[in-house]
């Protein structure tokens, strides 16, 4: 049984100004926090979430069975990220579905509802806004900061965008940007939800409907890339829904498997919003921090003075160990303390959130280190 | 050979302040000494989870990789020295690495069970490969797939235009300099590439 999380949100009157050149105000961050900040403030660790998570790292709300946070394997009274050492802060992002400003709340100056209008953020901008909720928390510098696949990639963000803040990056099953194939991955989710009819352009809000065979849909592709080829197997094969024969139809659930991904995608998409889907993929396509530099990482993470630790997991196709080496190895090449784990784990993406003992064990340990700085 | 002697005789050979790669660096006592001792800084480089747990669990950098996919994260020259403590007899590419080891450090250490020391020889005379301390292990499953000598090791340095700086054997903790091919359980060669 975990800990009671209790979720919190703060007001941003002034203006937030974002990579695309509009801005954004009068903004509400929704977070938690678990653990106490200690008296000279240094045991603070970020947890930065990736597409479907939020503020709900760990714990679970009052009343509320089964309400556990999302990293709540990881983080919580004497686990890998301890919350009787550290003050642990989670933050949901901006133009999310989970209580931060995002497309479903009212424009301040017109009372429109956002939809389509909400303004593309990028990886910099929620890091940005994460820096303005450390300041108002009176946090300084950070312990850690700490998140996996695009989490991480907001962790290694902080490295370069407020160097002097962060003492240490754990960054897990993440990449330095998208390549390709995952752009289209993410390209073929967003058509999945533009084109469905309910869509309208992303104001579905103003017709009272939903686009939810589009997030099906979004969700479907997504969730076969978290896995590996050998999950799936072990866990569907090609088991039949019902019984041992087979149908002979196109249209009517056959296997196993599609029952599934047609459960997850309707599980989906009655909790996430279309407009978010689309800007935290394009978050996600977006992320690139060597593009000013030539493509240059080395040049990009030069700035970056944390110690880090990287984790890959070697199933994990779509965000391969192979993207987490080249981080490491920009890193090197600067001389910056790193250090990496590949974990061999059969689950794939999705491994970063899963229990094993190797993965919590290298966690674990990497922040008792930092505990022991603390003291 | 984790004893702390022979951990001390190989860490004098490293500079005081030296960048430091270790390339299969076990549970990071070496590097952790040559931190805590010699003011270094560097890496470990391991395969095995429990060695990459261990080397964290002390906050010894560590990077974990399959040696046998070479070295291509690092740059030309960009350690002072490369340590392959007991690392070369697992390679598949022994000689792949020990150029990868000339090529990534200024200098190279390399240290390795000399298959050459006289009880070895002796077991070899009555006909049964040798099982000591040193090789604890049975022909049929030790993990030292590579099997040489301190003279096979001058061999191939020269084969690969490697300039031994010194070299000399270990035996129980301490340096042997008089015959080291026949008196000596460890070889220890320290090198850099010919200009």
């Amino acid at each position: 049984m975990s800990f009671i999380a209790t979720p919190q949100s703060m007001h941003f009157p002034d203006a937030l100004p974002l990579q695309s050149g509009a801005s954004l105000r009068d903004y509400h961050l929704a977070f938690e926090t678990y653990g106490q900040l200690n008296a000279d403030r240094s045991n603070a660790v970020l947890v930065c979430h990736a597409l479907n998570a939020s503020h709900h790292v760990a714990g679970r709300y009052a009343g509320q069975d089964k309400s556990e946070g999302w990293w709540d394997n990881m983080i919580g009274p004497g686990k890998a990220v301890d919350t009787n050492r550290f003050f642990v802060i989670g933050v949901n992002n901006l133009g999310s579905c989970f209580g931060s400003t995002g497309p479903m709340h009212a424009h301040p100056d017109t009372g429109q509802i956002y939809g389509a209008d909400f303004p593309v953020v990028t990886v910099e901008d929620w890091v940005h806004a994460q820096a303005l909720l450390l300041e108002r928390l009176g946090i300084t510098q950070l312990a850690a900061v700490l998140g996996g696949s695009l989490g991480g990639m907001q962790a290694l963000s902080w490295t370069l965008q407020y160097p002097e803040r962060v003492r240490h990056a754990v960054v897990v099953a993440s990449a330095p940007n998208l390549t390709a194939e995952n752009i289209a991955f993410n390209e073929v989710a967003r058509r999945a939800i533009v084109t469905d009819p309910d869509f309208h352009g992303g104001h579905f809000y103003r017709h009272g409907v939903i686009p939810q065979r589009g997030l099906r849909i979004a969700r479907m592709i997504g969730h076969i890339t978290y896995l590996s080829d050998d999950v799936m197997n072990e866990k569907f094969g090609r088991q039949l829904r019902e019984g041992l024969d087979l149908k002979y139809s196109t249209q009517d659930v056959e296997f196993q498997i599609e029952s599934y991904l047609r459960y997850q995608g309707d599980k989906f998409s009655e909790y996430f919003d279309a407009n978010t889907y689309l800007l935290i993929t394009r978050a996600l396509d977006y992320f690139d921090p060597a593009r000013a530099f030539g493509g240059d990482l080395t040049q990009a993470l030069a700035r970056a003075t944390a110690k880090f630790l990287l984790v890959s997991f070697t199933t994990d196709w779509r965000f391969s160990p192979k993207r987490s080496r080249e981080i490491v190895k920009a890193l090197l090449d600067n001389r910056r303390s790193v250090s990496y784990a590949e974990i061999d784990a059969p689950h794939g993406h999705d491994a970063f959130l899963l229990d094993d003992a190797r993965y919590m064990g290298v966690v674990s340990s990497y922040f008792d280190s930092i505990a022991k700085e603390l003291a | 050979m984790t004893e702390t002697t022979t951990m001390q005789a190989l860490a004098r050979l490293v500079p005081e302040g030296s960048r430091v790669l270790d390339l299969g660096c076990g549970d990071g006592s070496m590097l952790a000494y040559l931190q805590r001792e010699r003011g270094c800084s560097g890496y470990g480089i391991e395969i095995a989870d429990a060695n990459v747990l261990a080397c964290v669990r002390r906050g010894v950098n560590v990077i974990q990789l399959n040696l046998d996919e070479g070295l291509a994260m690092f740059g030309d020259a960009s350690f002072d020295v490369v340590l392959q403590i007991d690392t070369l007899q697992h390679l598949r590419n022994a000689e792949v690495m020990l150029r990868e080891t000339a090529r990534v450090g200024r200098t190279g250490i390399v240290a390795f069970p000399n298959f050459a020391h006289w009880p070895n020889r002796l077991s070899v005379l009555r006909g049964r490969m040798p099982v000591t301390r040193r090789l604890p292990y049975q022909w049929y499953d030790t993990p030292n797939i590579r099997v040489g000598t301190y003279k096979d090791f001058e061999a191939l340095a020269h084969k690969n235009d490697l300039r031994i700086l010194d070299a000399f054997g270990l035996q129980e903790g301490e340096a042997v300099r008089f015959l080291p091919n026949a008196r000596a359980g460890t070889a220890v060669f320290h090198f850099e590439r010919s200009a």
